[in-house]
């Protein structure tokens, strides 16, 4: 193996030195220039998301186990940039007292999930697989458990952590029955020796259980409401978005190149848990009043739609799916943004604490707006562009009652973002959110979280480089 | 740039133009100025239209104008315009624009409440441009949602409970609308070949039956529930009631004809066959509209109520009409549109005006206003008289050529329907008349009501822009018929092709 084809793997290879040297730097800080560790990091990961677009070389590494491909550059592509927007939008919050001892530790284990969703990504392998969603997943529940002062802090990571085992038991269980059956691990030698016998069949749908755990996918979500609710708002915001769009590629990576086999049946179980998802998620976020918890909720139910874009098992659907989880990490980070900045700056999360406060707060309220509106999925915002696509590839292969369901689910969502939109603009109150002035990386991550919402939906050629990198059907 | 994107252009840049301004004087000036050009470029564009048709140009759409917009699905933003449209982009223009200054006083947000308004403007604009299915649906959307804020910050009476009805309602229409729109899409190369979102394209193929019986109701429906189809108008009256005078105006003036609109050039156009087959249920369901929401007038005490219902009752002659699916009746359909739109409109702004002096709008509690105000009251019995259809303004022509077209159909059916809708002139004659009676003749029963002021310049300039076009409309209707007429001939041609009757 030469240097030339170790490269294959530049963007695991560029996160793991970015990780060791806020590593080093940290050790040769001392306490005052602790702060500039956040500034040097982010400095090193837009560098690093800079170098992910250059041009790469497709290939295969470790006699298979490793594999990169157009398509899972352009979706560790798309991970670096959300990871981007949320270190930046970490800087305020990792600044106060309380967790000046611990900036660089926030990096390094934020970098080394990264790395393990990249070699998920990039698996060829089922032991591949497995090594980088547990490396994706054990970091985060330390994550979780940031603030572990404070009681749901400690709470959420020990939940994480718990189910994370759980489901990854289960997942095991799962490609334990696979191996059984077909006598491989490799990803290519499943697909041609996968039959559709009974055991075979169950070693799937473990699988399928482990993973919907990752997504949260009903009625595997119970988790989900309580971590993102006890995490620091910028891990909640990191799960929500980056771990989920994660587990959504490798999910479809997979069902489209090992289990195409039994494409019927995982299309029944995705056309049930579909249906589920969306509405149950969306039907418990209306009665949310901690815009955590109701942003918890809202992004299960688009983890929903997004399985609409799996369902016809075709181009148009992969194409749709990488799109919206691109459009969903502006708009969802969009709005966790503001929450964030209203959280470090008030600590107040609930919908009532919103009142008014587009009197006081104008240009937050329409971020936040815009963002609402991009995931309802109402024009001209990205989130609709998004909606479509996703909705177009279902109908493609024939889905329409599906799709039904699903523009109808589209409605109840509707229904609760206009909540928030409602308590910020019409509701009065006594007692609003004073005005306050978000400092300068706050701002930054917002401005491109509006660039992106606006932007992606109407720059069609965003949407024609994915599809021509995705594949299917 | 095209003369039709300028449409959507010139909002947009007033829009942003209204943001840079802090004054409220120099954003309700902004805001004229941007409406008053779009007037001005409708008169043009109805100028360039009708020369182009003299001058022999007998394609189907003009000014047509085509960009390939996303590749791998063949959408594109196209657009263009036959007479059909150009009388709609004339409409909204004239109701913009006295929206605008109907809402000359508003005092709390006035940057943000012209925004609103002028984004929705935008909406509407842009979906009668369009050709393209996606791109129309787009501007559909667009313009539903501002009527959220409209209605919630700057509304009245139960406006929270209102806005979000009407929202989640017409949302609820677009759903089934995207559906079906994605149901034509799939079917639109039947023979195969490249799918299209084209209008004109997808008409010169026909959609398989079978298709087309499952994506026909889904579209008329979801274009249905804008246009207040029985049973899913019930966020109309409410919506209405709720809203600010010029968010009225605009809505039962122009956004409603977008039902209206859509459920002729989309689901009955592209799907002639299930149309025919399946019209009888529709045309039970407008007729109860038109019927139920005359009587539903009758019954109300509140003047925007009453209107809100009539609303009901003459929107769904619309529907009513373009499923009759003949020339004369359909040519009715488009001029009651045009008429009602106008009418409307200018009721809301009266209502609003009246309501601005008196503080109510229970009729009860008026009385006598002709004394006090003759202006404001004379403009009140001019509309009035033209929703009852009195010769000589435009409802007249409207309703006329409708019951005339629907009376056409040989089958017994339609002409008990079409007997059934008529009485709903008779009934609309009760509440008008009854209104006119309390509200503005008889004795002044509050004291208060004595030292009313007339109207104000701006109101002025609001209500004789509406009252003039509903006249030029009712003593010249030719010349909005034949400009409808030569548009409709080959959408009828295509229709009656397909199901002789």
């Amino acid at each position: 193996m030469s240097l030339g084809t170790f490269l294959i793997m530049r963007h695991e290879l560029l996160l793991i030195a970015a990780a060791l040297l806020v590593l080093i730097a940290e050790i040769f800080c001392n306490p005052d220039q602790r702060k500039y560790i956040s500034l040097f990091s982010i400095i090193l990961f837009g560098a690093i998301t800079i170098a992910g677009f250059l041009p790469s070389t497709a290939g295969v590494l470790f006699g298979g186990m490793y594999v990169s491909t157009g398509t899972t550059l352009l979706m560790k592509n798309i991970l670096n940039i959300g990871v981007l927007i949320v270190f930046i939008q970490s800087v305020t919050w990792l600044n106060k007292e309380e967790n000046s001892q611990k900036i660089s530790e926030y990096f390094i284990l934020l970098i080394s999930t990264l790395v393990g969703m990249n070699f998920m990504i990039s698996a060829g392998h089922f032991l591949m697989f497995y090594i980088g969603i547990e490396l994706a997943t054990i970091p985060i529940a330390a994550l979780a458990a940031f603030e572990r002062y404070k009681n749901k802090s400690a709470e959420a990571g020990i939940k994480l952590i718990l189910s994370s085992a759980l489901s990854s038991g289960i997942l095991l269980y799962g490609l334990s029955l696979i191996y059984g059956t077909t006598g491989t691990l490799y990803f290519s030698e499943v697909a041609t020796l996968f039959r559709n016998s009974n055991l075979q069949i169950l070693g799937f749908i473990f699988f399928f259980a482990g993973m919907a755990f990752k997504i949260s996918i009903v009625p595997f979500h119970l988790w989900t409401a309580d971590v993102y609710e006890g995490s620091p708002v910028n891990i909640t915001s990191y799960l929500s978005v980056i771990s989920k769009g994660a587990a959504v590629f490798i999910l479809m990576i997979i069902l489209f190149t090992v289990f195409p086999v039994i494409i019927a049946t995982w299309q029944k179980t995705i056309y049930v848990t579909a249906i589920l998802t969306m509405t149950i998620g969306n039907l418990f976020a209306i009665r949310q009043q901690n815009l955590k918890r109701f942003l918890a909720f809202s992004s299960i139910s688009q983890a929903g739609y997004i399985l609409l874009g799996f369902i016809g098992g075709n181009q148009l659907g992969m194409a749709s799916v990488i799109y919206y989880i691109l459009v969903y990490i502006f708009s969802n980070l969009g709005a966790f943004g503001v929450v964030i900045a209203i959280s470090n700056a008030t600590g107040k999360e609930n919908m009532d604490d919103y009142n008014g406060l587009y009197l006081t707060n104008p240009k937050l309220s329409l971020i936040m707006m815009l963002a609402l509106f991009s995931l309802a999925g109402i024009p001209p915002v990205a989130g609709f562009f998004g909606k479509f696509f996703l909705f177009t590839a279902a109908a493609q292969k024939g889905f329409y009652l599906l799709v039904l369901i699903a523009v109808l689910n589209t409605i109840i969502s509707l229904y609760y973002y206009l909540l928030v939109v409602k308590a910020m603009f019409i509701n009065k109150s006594e007692t609003p959110i004073e005005k306050f002035n978000s400092d300068f990386p706050t701002r930054f991550a917002m401005g491109i979280c509006v660039a992106g919402i606006v932007v992606t939906g109407f720059a069609s050629v965003i949407f024609e480089v994915i599809r021509n990198l995705s594949f299917g059907a | 740039m095209d003369i039709l994107t300028l449409f959507v252009v010139i909002p947009v840049l007033t829009i942003t133009g209204i943001l840079f301004l802090k004054d409220t004087r120099q954003v309700r000036l902004v805001a004229v100025f941007g409406m008053g050009l779009q007037l001005i470029m409708a008169a043009v564009l109805v100028f360039l239209y009708l020369s182009a048709r003299h001058a022999g140009n007998s394609d189907e759409m003009l000014f047509v104008k085509d960009y390939l917009w996303f590749k791998s699905l063949n959408i594109h933003y196209a657009i263009g315009v036959d007479g059909i449209s150009v009388a709609m982009i004339s409409l909204t223009s004239l109701v913009v624009f006295a929206g605008i200054f109907a809402s000359w006083e508003v005092e709390f947000l006035t940057k943000e409440f012209f925004i609103s308004l002028i984004l929705l403007a935008t909406g509407v604009f842009g979906f009668f441009i369009s050709i393209d299915l996606f791109t129309m649906f787009l501007f559909y959307e667009l313009a539903v949602i501002p009527m959220y804020l409209l209605i919630g910050i700057w509304g009245s009476g139960p406006k929270e409970y209102s806005a979000m009805k009407l929202t989640l309602m017409l949302m609820g229409g677009s759903a089934l609308l995207l559906v079906g729109m994605l149901g034509i899409y799939f079917n639109s190369a039947p023979g195969g070949g490249q799918l299209s979102f084209n209008i004109l394209e997808i008409s010169k193929v026909s959609i398989p039956i079978t298709a087309q019986r499952i994506f026909f109701p889904l579209t008329f429906i979801g274009f249905g529930v804008l246009g207040a189809l029985f049973p899913f108008h019930t966020w109309s009256p409410d919506g209405h009631a709720s809203a600010p005078t010029a968010v009225s105006m605009l809505h039962a003036g122009v956004l409603m004809k977008l039902g209206g609109y859509g459920a002729f050039r989309v689901a009955i156009f592209l799907m002639p066959a299930a149309a025919k087959e399946l019209s009888w249920i529709f045309i039970i369901l407008t007729s109860i509209s038109v019927v139920y929401g005359a009587f539903g007038a009758i019954a109300q005490k509140d003047l925007k109520y009453i209107n809100a219902y009539s609303s009901v009752s003459h929107c769904g002659l619309v529907l009513f009409a373009v499923l009759m699916m003949n020339q004369t009746a359909m040519n009715g359909a488009i001029i009651q549109m045009i008429s009602h739109g106008l009418m409307t409109a200018l009721f809301f702004a009266l209502i609003g005006m009246l309501y601005g002096r008196t503080h109510t709008r229970m009729i009860n509690e008026m009385g006598g206003l002709m004394k006090v105000i003759p202006f404001l009251s004379v403009c009140y019995v001019i509309a009035g008289l033209a929703s009852l259809g009195l010769p000589g303004l435009s409802g007249f022509v409207a309703e006329m050529t409708i019951f005339v077209g629907a009376f056409q159909h040989p089958e017994l059916f339609y002409r008990i329907v079409t007997i059934l809708a008529v009485s709903s002139i008779v009934i609309t004659a009760v509440y008008i008349l009854r209104v006119v009676a309390i509200l503005l003749l008889g004795p002044t029963t509050n004291e208060h009501f004595e030292h009313l002021t007339d109207a104000k310049w701006f109101e002025k300039i609001s209500v004789v822009t509406l009252i003039g076009s509903v006249a030029a409309i009712g003593l010249a209707p030719f010349w909005l018929s034949t400009m409808i007429g030569t548009s409709l001939q080959p959408i009828v041609a295509k229709i009656i092709a397909l199901n002789p009757f």
